[in-house]
């Protein structure tokens, strides 16, 4: 019984997962139309687009490095995309590979940097942030560029009902991603690079490859989720995804990943978007003033860091 | 300062020889880091199961050496044999792949990881499908054979999936041995395993550094403690301004003659 129980306390998601469905709890209790068919359909419309950038940024983080250049990227990559479909005259599907391949070179930038000049990745992403939002401003000159009619959009964020294929491209790239991470050697190597880098370097592990994975990884799906995001709105704006970075990373450390890394989990990934979008959704249903969502989320995240660390006492104490 | 070394030290020829089949084998290893030379022509061996201390003061060159023979660094001039052949240690991973296996005195080990997977770190069992080296893997087996090791190790009432983190430093030096002795090694480095252990912890490491010489597995014992070494040691090395300076059997000198010697 009390490995059962440390075995639990062990997960670095039981806190996020308990919070949810205390948070879930509430709402429904509260605002009584919360648990609708038609608010389940806004939350799950809203939720992949995060999500798809949290995959990315938390399993970074697990491999000891950052990115806050998602939120810019998520501008960047449909931009460009939009840009060489609508004005450049690309296939639109080529397109996707140019915005997507911008992405990744993004990512390949921020690992490249990092790792050439020993330099902290908060630094190099945070130059990027600016950067490549610049560029995004840039490239449009302010102003949306005009939406190529031709997109497949349909692949992408065709409503299904319940939801959009968004979700079924959120739910692919948490499956394959959640069986990198823990049932691969590959994902073994990544918890060893951030969890101890010296030692996986003594153990042969090429710690500078992994993270270079990690963060081009990183990049491309801030990239895809700016995509699909643009698709949705039939628009590439500039200023799209400003502050996601910083949402990202919260739902990460709210769903129980270490800014030290090393530690961290898919379902936690998942968790913490959730407790994310469920606030924000449930603050409205509620007829809460919306402003009170970065409160909350702060607050949740501070949160979500002591009960983790509580926790984790706790567990090892356990014998 | 260096008069008084070579005064003491012995002369060359005193030095032990390589036998024919020597495991390790090195000939004139020079290092130098930028102007600095930190093995000025070191010539130094092990045979198969044999404990050799390496003692020496900081700067000495055992790092330096022992960081030559790892992977971790080549050396700027010199030759290494393993088995007889020339080898050049280029990464960590072509040294283990050949059967040297280095112990830190930090325990290379990730804390937050769970023993068994400590334990095939880079190393991991894949189960069918793999692409580029990568593929699934297969913990059942990663599992039964921390367990079977960790019962070698004595280790019997911790599960493999325990997180490194709650062990002692002992215990993750035993784990450390155990992953060694898993894979085989043919020699083992140890690098100050019994920094910062508890007295009775470090009779424990010591134990098992003699029980790998028993199953055949030479040792390379790193510390600054001639106390710990003296006991368990087939024949003490030891290293001044990055040179050898003695090279004798154990039973040929004392502690008390090689406190002498190299403080």
């Amino acid at each position: 019984m009390q490995s059962i129980t440390k075995a639990l306390l062990s997960r670095p998601e039981i806190s996020a997962l308990v919070m949810l469905i205390v948070v879930v709890v509430g709402f429904s209790l509260y605002a009584p139309q919360f648990m609708t068919y038609a608010n389940m359909r806004v939350l799950l419309f809203a939720l992949p687009e995060l999500g798809i950038v949290v995959l990315g940024v938390g399993i970074l983080m697990i491999a000891g490095e950052f990115d806050l250049s998602v939120g810019s990227v998520f501008a960047l990559s449909p931009l460009i995309m939009v840009l060489a479909a609508g004005r450049w005259g690309f296939d639109p599907y080529l397109a996707i590979v140019i915005g997507l391949g911008v992405a990744v070179l993004v990512g390949y930038l921020n690992g490249w940097i990092t790792l050439k000049f020993n330099i902290p990745s908060f630094v190099t992403t945070l130059g990027m942030l600016f950067m490549a939002r610049s560029a995004a401003v840039v490239l449009s000159g302010g102003f949306p560029p005009p939406f190529p009619s031709d997109f497949p959009t349909d692949l992408f964020v065709d409503d299904l009902g319940l939801f959009r294929t968004t979700m079924i491209w959120f739910a692919g790239f948490a499956v394959i991603l959640g069986v990198m991470l823990h049932f691969s050697n590959l994902g073994n190597w990544i918890y060893a690079t951030g969890g101890q880098p010296q030692a996986a370097s003594d153990m042969g592990i090429n710690t500078r490859r992994v993270k270079m994975l990690c963060f081009m990884l990183c990049s491309f799906l801030a990239g895809f989720a700016g995509m699909v995001t643009t698709l949705r709105l039939r628009s590439a704006l500039p200023s799209l995804g400003e502050g996601v970075e910083l949402q990202a990373i919260a739902a990460a450390v709210i769903g129980g990943t270490a800014l030290t890394g090393g530690i961290g989990s898919m379902i936690g990934f998942i968790v913490g978007t959730t407790l994310i979008r469920v606030i924000d959704n449930g603050l409205v249903m509620s007829r809460i003033d919306a402003n009170w969502f970065k409160f909350a989320i702060g607050a949740l995240t501070i949160l979500a860091v002591i009960l983790n660390t509580w926790v984790r006492r706790r567990a090892r104490a356990m014998k | 300062m260096a008069e008084i070394l070579h005064e003491h030290a012995q002369s060359e020829q005193e030095f032990v020889k390589p036998t024919a089949n020597a495991l390790v084998r090195c000939e004139g290893l020079e290092k130098w880091y930028g102007s600095v030379q930190a093995l000025t022509g070191v010539d130094f061996h092990a045979e198969p199961g044999e404990i050799v201390g390496l003692v020496g003061d900081n700067g000495a060159g055992k790092s330096t050496l022992i960081k030559i023979l790892s992977g971790a660094e080549q050396q700027t001039k010199g030759k290494i044999f393993f088995d007889g052949k020339e080898v050049k240690l280029t990464s960590p991973k072509k040294a283990m792949a050949l059967g040297i296996e280095t112990i830190y005195q930090y325990t290379a080990m990730v804390p937050a990881m769970s023993i068994a997977r400590n334990m095939f770190i880079g190393r991991e069992p894949l189960t069918g499908l793999k692409i580029g080296g990568i593929g699934i893997m297969d913990q059942k087996s990663m599992v039964a054979h921390a367990t079977k090791s960790m019962t070698n190790i004595d280790l019997t009432r911790r599960s493999p999936n325990t997180t490194v983190e709650e062990l002692s430093g002992g215990q993750r030096q035993a784990v450390a041995i155990a992953r060694a002795m898993y894979f085989k090694s043919k020699l083992l480095i140890l690098d100050e395993p019994t920094n910062h252990l508890s007295v009775k912890e470090t009779n424990k490491v010591l134990d098992y550094v003699v029980s790998l010489k028993e199953q055949g597995i030479g040792s390379i014992f790193i510390s600054h403690n001639l106390h710990h070494i003296y006991p368990i040691a087939d024949r003490i090395v030891a290293m001044a301004r990055g040179a050898k300076i003695m090279d004798v059997r154990k039973e040929d000198t004392s502690v008390d003659d090689m406190t002498e010697m190299i403080v």
